[in-house]
């Protein structure tokens, strides 16, 4: 006979009541290490995905991601031609923010050559990119189904296919167009400014002393060009070739003095370290009380149980039951309630994290530690439960 | 062989100017189906006496023999399985019936088997035997909560029983129980003292309770005033 499921079914929705609000509780504390799991996971998606060995990005920034970088699309000519580099690709990150039925709808919109790298890394429904101009690639997140047209810099584009959970390191879901339509997005709002600046470009070059008209006339167009070109990128990334030197491959690019070769680990390092420091601090330290606070919460329980059945144990004593069986009577019980908070918790959030807003991640040994810590937080409970119910006397079972 | 013998027992609570003499010498023997009462007003001593001779209390001086076996020699000695001794031969009767509360009224009768080792099926096939013959057939799978107080008190006897303890110690068994109920419990007492020859010491304060007994101890003030045999009176 075990007293333990015996007393279990004697107080058995109380016993459930508690297993699930115990659930509940660990269900938080598994969500938050998976949200502070895909906070990293979201953070480094778009870097992932272009599983690139190299970003070449503007000098003195730590572009794309954490600060502006821009450089001309032809640099990725120049790069493809470095010994030891397999695959060169220029690519166009930019965030957009328009109105959908009255709201803000944001997203991150990655320009990315056809064939090149950088491109959407699965397409879960639909298909890729296949012309030039004016079809789209979005994530679901993004809601806009198949078909659907999406008005960006007076062209309308279509929606060829979908990614699944491709969001930028802020979080926004991700769409994709080619680079020549990414770059005619970036630049048409400046059309004006750039009208401006081609007038006031050839008004100075006019007036400049040493030049005569004509040659002015001949040379305003040319600055205005370059000062004015959309072949602008945010990056260049590359894939090596096999048994090729990173280290050489960046030592040679930054000879060139205008450019800064970042390694996948260092944009990785700028990501995580820099720009999600402070939000995976917070869930950590957040996740780190809420562990406290269940352990507390379980023990507390358990401790309480055992103090409620005090009198039992005595009676137990009086009439000879072994200590073994008394332990097991509290051991089990812990045991028992913890594994079923924990089975609980993890249903829960299993059925339900695809429906947050941002990624939650499940690692199995964020899952496997709470497990055994659970258990020791019960066991540890237990133990001193049952110091408890080592030293209560058989004669406080008489006591009226 | 005698089934309980007390030598000069005593038991002092507390110390100085708080020390309460609860049990003051008491010395008697008690025959293997002897039916003892003891018989005191509140607070004379009569729990006391029962637990120290129950293993529960530890005596402050005096020899308790158990069963022919020397238990208590001026202290419980280091070392004595007291529970070993409480499951082997002694049955425990309260007046709060002390049932465990989450097991039914046959697993509260199993468990002092199983703890002699009983297995499940057997332990639960005696303890049903048991219950049976004491009229709490239509009551097996109930718990305590809604058993009533005679009901109650007779599943503690048949816990106390349920190993045949050579002993049994009854606690104000009566004290919960309406007259006719408490007169019930007494007459079973009396018959399974004959029937399993099992020393029986009943405590009652309640005089209409002790008719029939082999024995009556009158306790006061943790002494043992008084001694009749067979209703006569031989202090
Ligand atoms: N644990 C204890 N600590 C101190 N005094 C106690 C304790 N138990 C009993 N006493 C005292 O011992 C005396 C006898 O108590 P008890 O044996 O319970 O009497 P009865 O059962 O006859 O009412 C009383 O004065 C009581 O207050
Ligand atoms: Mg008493």
């Amino acid at each position: 006979m075990n007293l333990a499921l015996r007393d279990i079914r004697h107080h058995r929705s109380r016993f459930i009541q508690t297993c699930l609000g115990l659930g509940l509780l660990l269900g938080v504390v598994m969500s938050m290490s998976g949200i502070y799991r895909g906070l990293f996971t979201d953070a480094t998606a778009i870097l992932t995905a272009t599983a690139a060995d190299l970003w070449v990005v503007q000098q003195d920034t730590s572009g794309p991601f954490a600060a502006t970088s821009r450089l001309p699309e032809d640099v990725k000519y120049r790069i493809r031609a470095v010994p030891g580099v397999a695959q060169a690709s220029a690519l166009s990150f930019q965030n957009i923010q328009s109105d959908r039925n009255g709201k803000p709808f944001r997203f991150f919109l990655v320009g990315y050559e056809l064939g090149g790298l950088g491109g959407p890394p699965v397409i879960v429904a639909g298909r890729p990119i296949r012309q030039k101009h004016y079809e789209m690639v979005v994530d679901r997140a993004m809601r806009l189904p198949l078909g659907a047209k999406l008005r960006l810099a007076d062209d309308d584009y279509t929606v060829v296919g979908h990614t699944a959970k491709m969001v930028s390191s802020a979080g926004d879901p991700v769409a994709y167009v080619t680079l020549a339509d990414a770059q005619k997005i970036q630049f048409q709002d400046d059309d004006n400014a750039i009208r401006n600046n081609r007038a006031r470009l050839a008004e100075q070059i006019s007036r400049l002393p040493f030049l005569a008209p004509a040659q002015a006339g001949q040379l305003a167009p040319q600055v205005a060009a370059i000062v004015g070109s959309t072949h602008i990128v945010n990056t260049v990334v590359a894939r090596l070739a096999p048994g090729a030197d990173l280290a050489e491959v960046q030592a040679r690019i930054n000879r060139w003095n205008h450019f800064r070769p970042l390694a996948v680990q260092d944009q990785e390092r700028i990501l995580t370290e820099g720009m999600i420091k402070k939000a995976k601090m917070q869930l950590g330290l957040f996740r780190a009380i809420l562990l406290v606070i269940s352990g507390v919460i379980i023990s507390l329980i358990i401790y309480t149980m055992t103090l409620d059945k005090l009198r039992v144990i005595a009676t137990l004593k009086l009439i000879g039951t072994r200590n073994r069986v008394i332990v097991g009577l509290i051991l089990e019980q812990s045991l028992l309630m913890g594994l079923i908070a924990y089975a609980v918790g993890y249903t829960l959030i299993g059925l339900t994290h695809d429906k947050f807003p941002r990624r939650v991640d499940l690692v199995p040994v964020d899952l496997v530690s709470l497990f055994v810590i659970v258990l020791v937080i019960c066991v540890a409970a237990s133990l001193v439960g049952i110091r408890k119910a080592m030293r209560v006397e058989p004669a406080e079972a008489l006591g009226n | 062989m005698y089934a309980v013998q007390i030598e000069r027992l005593t038991k002092i609570y507390g110390s100085g100017a708080t020390e309460v003499v609860a049990l003051a010498d008491a010395t008697f023997d008690v025959a293997p189906g002897e039916l003892v009462a003891i018989l005191g007003p509140s607070g004379s001593g009569k729990t006391t006496l029962l637990t120290t001779i129950g293993l529960v209390t530890e005596p402050t001086r005096g020899r308790v023999v158990l069963d022919g076996e020397l238990i208590v020699d001026n202290g419980w000695p280091p070392g004595l399985d007291l529970k070993r001794v409480r499951r082997e031969k002694l049955g425990f009767i309260f007046q709060h019936h002390n049932l465990i509360p989450f097991l039914t009224t046959v697993e509260n009768v199993m468990i002092a088997l199983e703890n002699n080792g009983v297995s499940t099926k057997e332990a639960r096939a005696r303890s049903m035997e048991l219950l049976e013959s004491l009229g709490l057939s239509q009551r097996l799978d109930h718990y305590p909560s809604l058993l009533s107080g005679g009901e109650s008190q007779r599943t503690a006897i048949a816990r106390a029983l349920a190993n045949r303890p050579r002993i049994i110690l009854a606690d104000e068994p009566t004290a919960a129980l309406d007259t006719e109920n408490g007169k019930n419990v007494m007459r079973l007492l009396k018959a399974l003292a004959v029937e399993n020859d099992s020393a029986i010491l009943v405590v009652t304060h309640d005089h209409r309770m002790v008719e029939g007994f082999d024995r009556i101890f009158e306790v006061s003030d943790g002494r043992i005033v008084g001694e009749r045999r067979n209703g006569s009176d031989n202090a």
